[in-house]
């Protein structure tokens, strides 16, 4: 599903990633952990079409980019720790529009359906600006589903929730949000990335420190090899 | 089709983000009736020939200024939550994206100089209602909402984005505007088109200009 071979992303004399090398099969769900600044985000906007790379090869469902972008653009649902909705409109608008500019079919239909399944049905007429953090979150996740992408791209979708609405977020991302698809997501929580994957990436300083499957590793051990990796 | 009803969608999200909050409307209304009072008195008045030359400047003054205020708030909505980066990553022409935000800009600047040029023939006296004026309004504000719509999404990246976008937009578009006011001043002033049709002409010949290369080069001013 994902080829990246040898990504390098500067901005300016500042290198983001050097060389990263990584493989995500269809189905799979890979989490990419790593202190502030490793390159996590730069590396997902990449794969999210919304940043160019400086060198190297990036393949997504066998499209190149840049050059395949916009055919790769309708098989991505992103999720950030920015929900990407506007506030002044109710979450229904949101949905709406985003369904327009993805021209999804029956799109009244599917815009009921994922609100009943994120649990937001009732607020349908709301101003997003007036839901709670968790609320923009699940919906977020809706707009993310909408066009039923088959990667899904997951950038630290917990940042600011407390610990309530993060399992909640984790339950309706996993039933609606990774079920099925393939799943990049960057985390600073180390004990949920390694529940949710079935492979683990370190990145360190733009580079892939370290690399293990889900069932080669227990948390205490991923815990020790991020310590270690991130303090060499 | 398809094309078109993307654009489309994108203004009607705007319109409708305006009717819910009205602060860009509001904002942009507000600020030129205060500038048409000041130069209401500031200039002197009673000398004819005083208000004819200053009048198609001040009122350009007035619209490229309400322009500005709508701009960065129209940028400061898709910047707020992401949303530049939700609407870049729809599988759409980026030039759509660029039109749509380009016409609601210039739809909302073109509702309050329907505010403007009445309440500038109140103020001054003076015959700004007529065919042709509206017409150079009309291509003035295209071009400005254009290039202004390319200019502020690039001034998004920049960390004091709101007096980036004055210092990029004013000498980029200062040709245009220059040309929008000589040939506001002639159509005003009843000439015959002939008169100043060169400056008719420099105003479309801009207006084509700004809104191509705005076109070409939106895609890599809004990505990475």
């Amino acid at each position: 599903m994902i080829h990246v071979k040898g990504l390098v992303k500067s901005f300016g004399p500042t290198m983001a990633l050097r060389g990263v090398n990584l493989s995500v099969p269809e189905g799979q769900f890979l989490t990419v952990v790593g202190p502030n600044g490793a390159g996590k985000t730069t590396m997902l906007r990449i794969l999210a079409t919304l940043s160019r790379p400086t060198q190297g090869v990036v393949q997504i469902g066998g499209h190149a980019l840049p050059q395949g972008a916009a055919e790769v653009r309708r098989h991505i649902g992103l999720v950030s720790h920015q929900t990407l909705l506007y506030g002044d409109l109710s979450a229904e608008e949101n949905l709406r529009f985003y369904g327009r500019m993805y021209d999804v079919p029956d799109l009244d239909a599917r815009v009921t359906q994922v609100l009943e399944q994120v649990g937001l049905a009732h607020r349908r007429r709301d101003p997003v600006r007036t839901f709670s953090r968790g609320m923009q979150q699940r919906l977020a996740i809706a707009r993310a589903v909408l066009h039923r992408p088959s990667l899904m791209l997951l950038d630290e979708p917990y940042t600011g929730l407390d610990q309530d609405a993060a399992a909640r977020l984790e339950t309706v991302m996993s039933t609606v949000g990774t079920e099925g698809r393939t799943v990049v997501m960057t985390t600073h929580d180390l004990e949920r990335g390694l529940a949710v994957a079935d492979r683990v990436v370190i990145l360190v300083k733009g580079r892939v420190a370290f690399e293990a499957n889900r069932s080669e590793l227990d948390t205490a051990a991923f815990k020790e090899a991020y310590r270690q990796h991130t303090l060499a | 089709m398809s094309y078109l009803r993307k654009v489309a969608a994108i203004i009607a999200k705007d319109i409708a983000a305006e009717l819910r909050t009205r602060e860009m409307l509001s904002s942009m209304g507000v600020f030129s009736i205060l500038v048409i009072i000041v130069f209401n008195f500031a200039l002197e008045l009673t000398d004819r020939q005083i208000v004819l030359t200053a009048t198609p400047g001040a009122l350009w003054v007035t619209i490229i200024f309400a322009g500005m205020l709508g701009l960065n708030r129209s940028l400061a909505v898709e910047l707020d939550k992401g949303c530049l980066d939700g609407l870049l990553l729809t599988p759409v022409d980026r030039s759509a994206i660029f039109f749509g935000k380009a016409l609601g800009n210039a739809l909302f600047m073109l509702i309050v100089e329907v505010v403007v040029l009445p309440l500038f023939v109140v103020f001054f006296d003076v015959p700004l209602i007529r065919p042709w004026v509206m017409v150079i309004v009309v291509l003035g504000t295209l071009g400005f909402a254009g290039v202004g719509t390319l200019l502020s999404s690039m001034a998004v990246n920049t960390r004091a984005r709101e007096v980036m976008l004055p210092i990029l937009l004013f000498p980029v578009a200062m040709p245009e505007l220059v040309a929008a006011v000589k040939a506001t001043a002639g159509a005003m002033a009843g000439l015959p088109v002939s008169e100043w049709q060169q400056w008719l002409t420099l105003l479309i010949v801009f207006d084509v200009i700004l809104v191509a290369v705005s076109f070409m080069v939106f895609e890599y001013v809004v990505e990475e």
